[in-house]
């Protein structure tokens, strides 16, 4: 609905003139901030930053934009303004000085005016229009309105007069900002928003499970689009920013650079040899799974080849980290140092949701990391519902994937027999390019530890369930083992890897004897060879002998014949 | 009791600013209402300002004005302001303490 509404207003060329409101993310929810030269309505109960927004409006409208502004406070001095707004760093005193704000306190005490007969509100256009002169103010704010009700009694000719101011307003093209406190079953409590009816916002402060999250909403826009949900808002040290969902649609470049796991041997369950930059990886497992030690390594890899990451640790402190990942010898403190790393420690619990998402954010514009690892993510299911968690899940996402942040998430799942993927790994699995398992596998009274790639979006990864170790010296994959039931591991594998060398040396041994037992034939054999050979040339030798033997013979008869002669 | 001897030192004549913004019927009206209760009630005691907020804008905000037209007394003590067009002269009396 909205997407055909947008590309219409894209072929007509039309777009509806709008003035930025410089508030972090509003700007996109509203698409290019409040309506120009229209009032806009801003209501919610007491303490939900009603003032603080419009305020930053009309800062940011003068910093930003050179846009003058006005601010008409009906319930705080000027002083008191100036004060509130200076922990947010905004220098009132400053502006006013440089003739682009004023800041116009109009006191209605009641007790102090009587009222005899009929009147109008001159007075108020007469401020207000000065004060729009003297600065030549394109915004105006008036906070809050509604204190006229409580200070003048004839509710006809104040709503009369109302009326015309807004009237009035909109003939000034002034972009205007009017604040309301929420009534009982309306907007504001002296309905205002029936005057205001081009933009009203809404905006709400809420308890659930002690952890309060502020959130706004636009109720109408007249004449555009807009989002229409309920978006999470935050009040810091640099005032407000809203939390859009960052993309509705899915057409952020993507990167097919490979960046390498870190960890010896994972690479080549990979068919790329590795992750693809700015996708997300899932390593997912129950307790005890050293899944803070692939991410360890992980951050090191990146970090060695200079690529700004920062570690996110929701169960560790940055000194034990640091610490338990020196005794397998990865130093992060050396990384951290260099400038390449950055880890932040804090409790899930400590705020909402929202506020994790939007420090994230923030680090991400003031660090402008490339990899981000976030240990673990599972303990952000605790702070909200299910609903929220995946809801924000999807907007760190996708926040990511639009920065093209390789991002990694460990997620510590449940112990569970039916091996059904619990919370976590519910709301994350179908976000995750890539999803890497670690799992306990016990047997004869071990526990072994074993890794497989459930999925790896876009590359052809093993199948295999691979063993590893951790030593001193780090993580080790060891080699695929099969024994006659399958592939073994620890003890089987030992005992596996016993009987093989068993064998070996047998085979060994049996090879050594035969080999003997040749030596020692050959030996009977050249004996033999050597005895016939005597045996031969002593019958040689015989035979010459008999021959000479018979030579002397037949010349003695020779001599004997002659002689009888 | 200062403020009291300061009061009746300058014999009680009245002080009164009338913010008007200009020739509307309501701030004639309130001139018209203000002379004749003045010159009933305080014959040649009064001293009057009309002031035109449309021409006086910064007075507006000095004295802030909201409604127009207003009446302020400024002596005798107490300050009163009195927003309208004085049309109610029974209650502006009260309000002023001249019934």
């Amino acid at each position: 609905m909205q997407k055909s509404n947008k590309s219409n207003l894209e072929t007509n060329k039309f777009t509806f003139p709008k003035t930025l409101t410089g508030v972090e993310g509003l700007d996109e929810i509203t698409e290019g901030g409040f309506p120009q030269g229209r009032p806009t309505l801003i209501c919610g109960g007491a303490g939900c930053g009603k003032t603080l927004l419009s305020m930053q409006f009309l800062i940011k409208g003068i910093t930003e934009y050179n846009e003058p502004g006005v601010f008409m406070s009906f319930e705080e001095p000027s002083k008191d303004l100036s004060l509130n707004v200076k922990s947010m760093g905004f220098d009132l005193e400053k502006l006013k000085a440089d003739k682009k704000l004023v800041v116009d306190h109009v006191r209605v005490e009641r007790s102090e005016i009587e009222e005899a007969g009929e009147y109008d509100l001159d007075g108020l256009f007469v401020r207000l229009g000065y004060a729009i002169d003297t600065v030549k103010a394109k915004r105006v704010v008036l906070d809050t309105l509604e204190s006229l009700f409580a200070g003048l009694d004839n509710q006809a000719i104040l709503r009369a007069e109302l009326r015309r101011l807004f009237h009035w307003l909109k003939e000034k093209g002034v972009t205007a900002v009017i604040t309301g406190e929420r009534g009982n079953g309306t907007l504001t409590r002296q309905s205002l928003e029936e005057y205001v009816s081009d933009c009203v916002i809404m905006l709400d402060h809420r308890v659930i499970e002690q952890v309060s999250t502020r959130r706004l909403r636009i109720i109408k826009y007249r004449g555009s689009t807009h989002g229409t949900n309920e978006y999470p808002f935050l009040i810091d040290e640099d005032g407000i920013s809203v939390l859009p969902i960052t993309s509705l649609k899915l057409d952020n470049p993507v990167s097919s650079d490979i960046v390498s796991t870190g960890v010896p041997g994972l690479d080549d369950l990979f068919d790329k040899g590795g992750f693809y930059r700015g996708s997300n990886i899932l390593v997912s497992g129950t307790a005890g799974t050293a899944k803070t030690t692939i991410a360890a390594y992980f951050a090191d890899e990146q970090c060695r080849k200079k690529e700004k990451t920062v570690y996110f640790a929701f169960e560790e402190s940055p000194q034990q980290l640091v610490r338990n990942m020196r005794s397998i010898g990865i130093d992060l403190e050396h990384h951290i140092k260099n400038g390449y790393l950055e880890i932040h420690s804090s409790r899930p619990s400590l705020n909402g949701l929202e506020l994790h998402l939007l420090k994230l954010r923030k680090m991400i514009r003031d660090f402008k990391p490339t990899t981000v690892i976030i240990d673990p993510i599972s303990n952000l299911m605790n702070v909200g519902s299910v609903h929220e968690v995946r809801s924000m899940l999807v907007r760190l996402i996708d926040m990511l994937k639009i920065n093209n942040i390789t991002t990694f998430f460990t997620s510590l799942n449940q112990q569970n027999e039916d091996f059904r993927p619990d919370l976590a790994e519910d709301s994350v699995s179908s976000l995750v390019d890539t999803w890497i398992t670690v799992r306990d596998m016990e047997g004869i009274g071990e526990r072994n530890r074993g890794l497989f790639i459930i999925k790896s979006r876009g590359m052809g990864h093993s199948n295999q369930v691979r063993e590893f170790i951790i030593r001193d010296s780090g993580i080790q994959l060891l080699d695929i083992e099969l024994g006659p039931n399958g592939i073994l591991t620890g003890a089987a594998r030992k005992s596996h890897e016993l009987n093989k060398k068993v064998s070996k040396l047998k085979l060994q041994d049996e090879l050594n004897r035969k080999d003997r037992e040749i030596l020692r034939k050959r030996k009977i054999l050249e004996a033999n060879i050597e005895a016939l050979k005597n045996d031969f040339e002593s019958a040689v030798e015989e035979l010459s002998i008999l021959k000479a033997n018979e030579g002397l013979e037949a010349t003695a008869s020779k001599i004997t014949k002659g002689k009888k002669k | 009791m200062e403020n009291f001897q300061n009061n009746t030192d300058e014999s009680g004549r009245y002080n009164f600013i009338l913010f008007i913004s200009g020739m509307s019927t309501k701030s004639s009206r309130a001139i018209e209402n203000l002379r004749e209760i003045c010159d009933e009630h305080l014959p040649d005691n009064f001293d009057l300002q009309i002031v035109d907020i449309t021409n006086e804008e910064i007075q507006a905000v000095n004295y802030q004005i909201v409604g127009v037209p207003t009446l302020i007394k400024t002596n005798p003590n107490p300050k009163r302001t009195i927003l309208g067009d004085l049309s109610d002269t029974d209650k502006v009396l009260k309000i002023l303490d001249l019934a």
